[in-house]
């Protein structure tokens, strides 16, 4: 690193100190973020820019697509882990799923060949978790551009992750008692825009015979 | 693939309600707000998002749903400010970004509150290339398809990055789960995931049994990046263009405690880093 980038993180560093020293010494005992966060790795969307996320605001996983896996104990068991710590652990009040405008997973998922043949090692079988978004959007939208499907595919995408989040029964759980909120957004860069949207469900009483 | 209802009784359905109303800005007016009243440029300095609270112990449950609402007036306040100060102010810089991302930088951070690497190291967007997992983790090749691999493969494949970045951090939870866990069979989510730094956990235990619990952790944490940084190294992709040259792999240690921010660089000499089981590493330095 040279010897400019050096410096910059210095003054970041302290500016921080300088900021707020109780708030830095009350996070250092431990953290009670109201938000868990998940948005994508792409370099221009973090949510502390876009959102000003101060630190012990926000639990934040970031991956390809800000995509939330099915539960499943044998597979991406990360994201489980993240989920697990952060509702029964940390006990945020709200999950927020932030999709994004011009998403390079959600474009690789929508070109991913009908026959389901894969060039990648991992890219690929990763962005299929969000294969049901790809399905609706090519069935809905089917007389829309490729660009245009994508960017619905983005905020679909972002409804299965929040169904997906349901599979959790500690999410479930949670939800039906009112302690957890999850919502979903779009950031759109394009635009200078952010879309905010709430997940209703609805519990239908079970069948007994 | 499991089925996500198992019970078929539960249907959930996400409806968008646009709680963030459309900013239309003219070429020559402010930006206007519709349907909500206009957000004063005068109001108060930011609310932080439930720091008064903190107490260091629980969170209050949120009966009132009045007062998560205020939560998210507060972020929709902010995401305003970052349109009308940063976002307009930059706009070409923005619009460049909307073609593609080219970052130098892609970043493996934990998922804690406190340790954004966009907050410490002031990373701007369109530099770093993200992924943030509990205990800022790289599973080695070996252990298959991963969220963290995926996203390896994309910034070093796809978007060629320059630099690997682990950044670790003190008081981290998920190394105090590792450091504490026992193998009594009980299988939660975090348990497994954070086994991916048992080789960790073994040298610390090792070398350093004389020290308190705390300490220990600390040691841990470090010795868990240097672990990550080697299964950087499982990844034949990876692994080629370091020996040529082409990406550089480094580690990075945040201790909020003190305020200081170490980083290494892995020093990548012939076929192995490793002399007599430890990393080789160039280039540290202690910023404090």
């Amino acid at each position: 690193m040279g010897s400019k980038s050096y410096e910059d993180a210095i003054a970041a560093l302290s500016k921080l100190l300088r900021k707020n020293p109780d708030l830095y010494g009350a996070l250092a005992k431990g953290q009670s973020p109201k938000f868990m966060v998940f948005a994508c790795s792409d370099s221009r969307v973090c949510p502390s820019h876009i959102l000003d996320l101060q630190p012990g605001e926000a639990f934040m996983v970031r991956n390809i697509a800000n995509m939330v896996p099915p539960y499943d104990k044998t597979m991406y068991s990360g994201v489980g882990a993240a989920i697990e710590y952060a509702v029964l652990h940390l006990k945020v009040e709200n999950i927020v799923v932030i999709g994004h405008s011009c998403c390079g997973g959600i474009k690789g998922l929508m070109s991913i060949p009908d026959d389901g043949t894969t060039a990648s090692d991992f890219i690929e079988q990763w962005v299929s978790i969000c294969a049901p978004a790809k399905t609706k959007v090519k069935s809905e939208y089917s007389g829309l551009s490729f660009s245009e499907q994508c960017t619905n595919c983005e905020k679909e995408a972002v409804n299965v992750s929040l169904g997906n989040l349901l599979t959790y029964p500690f999410v479930r759980e949670a939800v039906l008692k009112n302690t957890l909120v999850l919502k979903g957004a779009h950031y759109d860069f394009v635009n200078g825009k952010f879309d905010l949207w709430n997940l209703n469900f609805q519990i239908t009483p079970t069948l007994a015979v | 693939m499991v089925n996500p209802f198992p019970g078929k009784w539960f249907r959930s359905k996400a409806m968008r309600m646009n709680d963030v109303d459309d900013i239309q800005s003219g070429p020559s007016s402010s930006p206007k707000i519709i349907r909500r009243p206009p957000v004063s440029s005068s109001e108060a300095s930011s609310k932080s998002l439930g720091l008064q609270e903190f107490t260091g112990s629980k969170v209050q449950n949120v009966n009132n749903s009045g007062e998560r609402l205020d939560l998210f007036d507060e972020l929709k306040r902010r995401f305003l400010s970052f349109k009308k100060h940063k976002y307009l102010e930059e706009l070409e810089h923005f619009q460049t970004l909307k073609e593609a991302q080219s970052p130098k930088f892609m970043v493996i951070a934990c998922a804690d509150s406190r340790v954004c690497p966009s907050t410490i190291l002031g990373f701007r967007p369109g530099e770093a290339f993200m992924i943030r997992n509990v205990a800022n983790l790289v599973p080695p090749v070996e252990s298959g398809p991963s969220e963290t691999n995926a996203a390896l493969e994309f910034a070093v494949k796809t978007l060629e990055v320059e630099n690997i970045l682990i950044i670790g951090h003190s008081c981290c939870g998920g190394i105090q789960t590792l450091m504490s866990m026992r193998d009594n069979g009980d299988s939660s989510f975090i348990k497994s995931w954070v086994t991916n730094g048992k080789i960790a956990k073994l040298r610390t235990e090792a070398a350093a049994n004389h020290l308190n619990f705390d300490q220990q952790c600390r040691i841990c944490e470090k010795e868990s990046i240097n672990h990550s940084l080697l299964n950087l190294l499982t990844y034949p992709w990876i692994k080629d263009r370091v020996r040529k040259g082409l990406l550089f792999v480094h580690g990075g240690y945040y201790d909020f405690l003190n305020c200081t921010f170490e980083k290494w660089t892995l020093d990548f000499k012939g076929s192995s880093v490793e002399e007599r089981g430890r990393s080789l590493v160039r280039d540290q330095e202690l910023w404090c």
